[in-house]
């Protein structure tokens, strides 16, 4: 089908745009689109228990944070990009 | 599905090391076997490890107004089986550890057990059914992305639920699964869905490729001619 990937997309931004309309106008402070790796561990937290280790390194800001997730999507978004270009190029498998 | 830094007791950090460690051995050793045998297949192992990395980085919003990302690992299993996802896995999560305190080194074990090993591992087991049974493997590609993230969080659910059984061990595996779950389904369909779009840019590029490796079967390779 022709237009299947881009149906397909489609369908993937309506999920994510879906909760952004739903909850629109709240926020991270009225408790809304926070991680919930970070709720499994408020969970963990509410059983008394303190961590044992910290993080060596952490990013001093969201800025920073959202910087290096932004670099690791790059970095993965180059690699397919070049091997689907190379595969384009060279046109049909032998 | 991160358990981050120091959040599971030293016993089941351990624990969780053991048994990644010795699936990410075999994975090393699947991989050297595989780009040995078939040296194109170096490509897609990096296309599946990319897929990971980019698919992991993205922490979506879902309907329940929680945010959570989605794993990428579904189409490393479809293509390379389980071990090797392990072994694409634990390079995005050593690199979210280190880099961006997301998740941990102590909980590395654990998570690259959930996420790189029993997540795709079930996942994997459904696909090799499925294509056995002639079912086309657009289909089979959704439903591995999707069982594979599904099962990701409930595998975290029962790690934090064997370390921290309060009231009992049952009862807490159900709490931190209804805290992942809600959320977690719409995106694993958002994710099925986006690992659909890859794998249909990879069948029509290399899907003899894909026949080698057996992630699609002879009669699908032949129809597709």
């Amino acid at each position: 089908m022709k237009y299947e990937n881009i149906i397909l997309a489609i369908i993937v931004i309506a999920i994510l745009v879906i909760p952004l309309a739903m909850y629109s106008g709240l926020g991270e402070d009225e408790g809304y689109f926070g991680g919930s790796d970070d709720q499994g561990s408020d969970g963990v937290s509410e059983t008394g228990y303190e961590p044992w280790f910290n993080s060596f390194w952490e990013p001093p800001s969201g800025e920073i944070e959202s910087l290096l997730f932004a670099v690791q999507a790059a970095i993965g978004a180059i690699i397919i990009g070049y091997f689907f270009g190379y595969w384009r190029g060279q046109g049909k498998e032998e | 599905m991160h358990i981050m830094e120091g959040f599971l007791p030293p016993f089941w950090c351990a624990v969780w090391y053991v048994i990644a460690i010795i699936v990410v051995a075999y994975g090393l050793y699947e991989i050297k076997k595989v780009v040995d045998e078939t040296p194109e297949s170096k490509a897609l192992l990096a296309v599946s490890g990319a897929f990971m990395f980019v698919i992991s980085s993205l922490k979506l919003p879902s309907v329940t107004g929680s945010c959570s990302h989605p794993t990428g690992n579904g189409l490393g299993a479809a293509l390379f089986g389980p071990a090797v996802t392990g072994v694409l896995a634990t390079i995005v999560l050593i690199f979210q550890a280190i880099l961006l305190a997301h998740g941990g080194l102590t909980t590395l074990g654990a998570n690259c057990v959930s996420m790189g090993i029993v997540g795709p591992f079930v996942g994997w087991i459904v696909y090799k059914l499925l294509t056995k049974a002639g079912v086309p493997s657009k289909i089979n590609i959704f439903l591995i992305a999707f069982i594979a993230d599904i099962v990701t969080y409930i595998v975290t659910a029962i790690q934090l639920g064997l370390a921290f059984p309060e009231p009992t061990t049952m009862a807490a595996i159900t709490k931190f699964f209804l805290i992942f779950a809600p959320t977690q389904l719409p995106l694993a369909i958002a994710e099925g869905l986006l690992t659909v779009i890859i794998w249909n840019g990879l069948m029509s590029y290399k899907p003899k490729l894909l026949n080698k490796l057996g992630a699609i079967s002879d009669s699908e390779l032949s129809k597709g001619e």
